[in-house]
């Protein structure tokens, strides 16, 4: 029997928020900037201008890369990646190729069936982005304001079978950003672009070869320029099919570059192989090799958050709270501090971390308002109320009607409405301690039973 | 007094006692460098400074306001927003710009025949090439247009040119001077240096350039002019002689005329010692890989979109030089031509570091042959590449070289080159200094009858 097995790989380009660009001082900070006002002669590509290291940038590619897992490289140096295009002003990217910051990381994923697979992170280098182009009617209008912003490109092995996969490697690598504070990894802005290769490989269950031996098919799709997560999964479950397919039918498929026609919901080829660019890289003579000695590393990793996975495993151990509620509470870094410094102070006053774990997730806490601190004293006040006794309540209910014979008499003759009046009373009474629905209770109970 | 005959020490002297105003010594340059420009064609943009040392900066370094071309029709238009950082420091030194000089096409070429505004003449005889790329610098200054001026040398466009002009011109050490603001051609062989009209100039000028820049990573070190250091004599200096730049296809008088160079020096208490450069017949071929591989990614900029012409508006020696670089930096042919180019530099470095061990300086002749006729060699791009033998190897080492005025050949100047381990300036330019003060050659001036100047463009 023949096995359709689909083979992805992901290159992942993230944009980092440091204030400067990597290679000049301008603001980095483009975003619905009036366009080419972050500029200099430096990210315009002026002749004469040279690039500069933003020490800042390459901190945070290292702290992604050591995040992922990934060994940091001792030396490490920029090349240039030679192509034409008008958003390109140099017409050459420095990126880095033959020497990247961090190689080999791993990341844990899930997939459709709740199997955990491990991803392999091939590397993760440092690089520019390019100025961005409008096209309005006839015209095309570049702004360079983007030019020169530091990306982090996380590229992994061909480990993906399936979307779903994607899915959860794309959202925790989102949220291994977001607590790095790297970068605001927001994918409508263009913050983290997904680039995906995808292939079928077709093997026969006859064969007794393991996952690991099965060669890789002699051909791979690449998914490009497709700047929405959404059309991104739509665009590979398309390719599946598409490939599966053509494999069934017996046909050869190619080596090619694939975009995504939201319109028609189908891939459409944008290059064949013939054509791709020979980037002719090469070192770039402006930028020495530089070392990365291991005080600095060691520093970096010292400013490094706990991460979401560490994080859960320790609210489970330490808090006791299930793991799917420990997951929730440390999707963003925000929420899984608010929870501890709350399951800190509710140890000190006796109130479970289970508890607030529930109030947190149950219920909508707002965490800008009410500080983990007012939490506690809320829930404090709430177990410190002491409870009235059944008798205590009755007998508070009796000298209540006994002290107001009147709007008794009122109620007998059937104006209920100032059955309110009685229960203030009642409470009044036993100075709040008293449960309005009881006390209503009781009120009617007595009150019928005299009638 | 003849100003413009006086050399930047002496000018300064002069300026110091109040023998002339500033203003009497831009009036006296801009005087001359319009009379003889049209006819040596020294310059691509001439200006009227009226205070400040008059001097002249090489097209490929950007000026801001002062449209800089590189010697090419594709930046005809270009008015750059920036100063290079020579330009600037030079400026914090007084200087004022008199024009940017004529120069190759990005400076590419060893004869100034490939500018895109017309040849520059060599003014001992306009018939013959200046040399290049810095054709104007050296033109400029061997016809006392300005005070000295500033150069580019990738591959010898300093002391080559300075050598067929007769006036001394040094190449820095690799990093010694900022690039910012350098046109880039060859970014990890491009060194920018003084051209001017005695030794104590070229130092006192080079201070004035030199030193870490925090807009040049590859930029550090320092230097500091010191007359008593420079004044310092050569005995027991160990200077280095190699076969490598004496033997075949060196002209016949330039050789005699090296080699009278060479025994003055050891008139002068230096020792002459033989070395080996085993590699340096590799690097002539290493060179041209490098340099246009560079150059090919350099040049990708000037698509004509954010300033500048069109992409066609290339001549076509630097064409050339990017269909050879883009050739050697594609796949299947990298490991073959770029990758194997970039062992032979190691080689080639290897070889002078060698050498130093057994000498301080090495002597040589700074071209094969004086200026050739113009237009001789231009149809045969090959011919020309190897007039840079003696001089490329330093720029692919990034060591530091000068050409000093070493007499004549058939009436022409003859440049002595001396070369030394990264860092030597102060030896270099001390070496230099004695040399040129125990012989008369720098006091020689080509005799500029302006009726006999005919331009032939």
């Amino acid at each position: 029997m023949n096995i359709y097995e689909p083979i992805i790989g992901l290159e992942v380009h993230v944009e980092l928020n440091t204030s400067a660009k990597m290679f000049c001082s301008c603001s980095a900070d483009y975003f619905g900037k009036t366009p080419n006002t972050h500029t200099c002669p430096v990210c315009l590509g002026l002749p004469g201008a040279l690039p500069l290291i933003n020490k800042k940038a390459l901190e945070s590619c290292i702290k992604v890369g050591l995040a992922l897992g990934c060994k940091v490289s001792n030396t490490s140096r920029f090349e240039r990646k030679n192509y034409f295009y008008p958003d390109l002003p140099k017409g050459y990217q420095i990126s880095q190729y033959r020497w990247p910051l961090c190689v080999g990381g791993k990341m844990e994923v899930t997939d459709k069936n709740g199997n955990t697979n491990s991803i392999r992170i091939n590397r993760v280098h440092q690089e520019e982005d390019t100025g961005k182009m409008s096209h309005i009617g006839s015209v095309t209008r570049i702004d360079f304001n983007r030019s020169g912003v530091p990306l982090v490109e996380i590229v992994t092995e061909p480990d993906f079978r399936d979307t779903e996969s994607i899915r959860d490697y794309a959202k925790k690598l989102q949220q291994i950003m977001r607590y790095l504070k790297v970068s605001n990894a927001d994918m409508e802005k263009g913050d983290m672009r997904l680039e995906a290769n995808v292939s079928v490989r077709k093997f026969s269950t006859n064969y007794d070869l393991q996952p690991t031996t099965r060669p890789l098919p002699p051909y791979r799709v690449e998914l490009k320029n497709i700047n929405s997560f959404r059309f991104m999964v739509a665009a590979v479950e398309y390719e599946i099919k598409r490939q599966t397919e053509a494999l069934e039918r017996g046909e050869r498929l190619i080596q090619e570059t694939r975009g995504w026609d939201e319109d028609k919901k189908q891939t459409y080829v944008q290059r064949v192989k013939e054509e791709a660019n020979d980037y002719r890289y090469f070192p770039d003579p402006d930028l020495p090799q530089f070392d990365t000695d291991n005080t600095w590393i060691s520093t970096l990793k010292d400013q490094m958050p706990e991460l979401p996975e560490e994080k859960t495993a320790r609210f489970v151990a330490q808090y006791g709270i299930a793991e799917p509620n420990a997951k929730i509470l440390t999707d963003t870094k925000e929420i899984g501090d608010y929870f501890e410094e709350a399951a800190r102070l509710a140890t000190e006053f006796r109130i479970n971390p289970d508890k607030i774990a529930n109030i947190l997730i149950n219920k909508r806490i707002d965490r800008d308002k009410i500080l983990p601190a007012n939490l506690i004293k809320i829930l404090k006040e709430e177990t410190d109320k002491p409870v009235l006794s059944d008798e205590e309540l009755e007998k508070a209910v009796r000298d209540t009607i006994k002290e107001n014979p009147k709007v008794a008499e009122d109620y007998k003759k059937g104006k209920e409405t100032v059955l309110q009046f009685l229960v203030g009373q009642v409470m009044a009474k036993t100075h709040g301690q008293a449960d309005p629905k009881e006390t209503t209770k009781k009120l009617i109970d007595f009150l019928q039973r005299n009638r | 007094m003849d100003i413009t005959s006086l050399t930047l020490t002496q000018t300064l002297n002069n300026l110091k006692n109040k023998v002339f105003s500033e203003e009497e010594l831009n009036k006296a340059y801009v005087e001359r460098a319009k009379a003889l420009n049209p006819a040596l064609n020294v310059y691509i943009s001439l200006l009227e400074p009226y205070k400040g040392l008059p001097m002249a900066i090489k097209d490929v370094l950007v000026t801001k306001d002062i449209r800089t071309t590189a010697g090419s029709k594709i930046l005809e238009d270009f008015v750059p927003p920036y100063d290079a950082t020579v330009v600037n420091r030079l400026l914090n030194n007084n200087i004022s710009i008199i024009g940017k000089t004529n120069c190759d096409e990005f400076a590419m070429g060893s004869s100034g025949e490939n500018s895109a505004y017309g040849d520059t003449k060599n003014p001992w005889n306009p018939d013959k090439v200046p040399g290049g790329s810095s054709s104007g610098s050296a033109a400029g200054v061997a016809a006392d247009t300005c005070l000295f001026a500033l150069g580019t040398d990738t591959g010898g466009s300093i002391r080559q040119p300075a050598s067929l002009c007769g006036v001394v011109g040094l190449k820095s050490t690799y990093g010694l001077v900022s690039r910012w603001g350098l046109i880039a051609y060859g970014s990890s062989l491009d060194t920018i240096g003084p051209i001017t009209k005695s030794v104590e100039d070229a130092s006192i000028v080079l201070s004035w350039i030199a030193g870490e820049d925090n807009k040049d990573s590859t930029c550090s070190g320092s230097y500091k002019h010191d007359e008593n250091k420079l004044k310092k004599g050569i005995k027991d200096l160990k200077i280095g002689v190699t076969r490598a730049h004496m033997g075949e296809g060196l002209d016949e008088g330039v050789r005699r005329t090296i080699q009278t160079a060479l025994n003055k020096l050891e008139d002068l208490g230096a020792n002459l010692v033989e070395v080996d450069l085993p590699h340096s017949k590799y690097a002539l071929a290493a060179y041209y890989i490098l340099a246009t591989s560079e150059a090919s990614s350099n040049l990708a900029r000037y698509d004509g979109i954010r300033f500048g012409g069109e992409r066609e508006l290339f001549g076509d020696e630097v064409k050339r030089r990017i269909m050879l670089g883009t050739f050697s930096l594609s796949v299947g042919y990298y490991n073959d031509y770029f990758a194997k180019a970039a062992k032979v530099r190691r080689l080639i470095t290897q070889d002078f570091q060698k050498a130093f061990e057994k000498c301080d300086v090495i002597a040589s002749p700074v071209s094969p042959t004086v200026a050739w006729d113009r237009g001789a060699n231009i149809k045969d791009p090959l011919a020309m590449y190897l007039l840079d033998i003696y001089t490329i190897t330093a720029n692919l080492a990034g060591i530091p070289g000068i050409s000093v005025p070493a007499g004549f050949s058939e009436k022409l100047p003859v440049g002595l080159q001396l070369l030394g381990p990264h860092w030597s300036e102060e030896t270099l330019l001390r070496v230099a200094y004695n040399y040129e003060q125990a012989t008369d050659w720098h006091n020689q001036k080509p005799e500029l009858n302006f009726e006999n100047l005919v331009i032939k463009n």
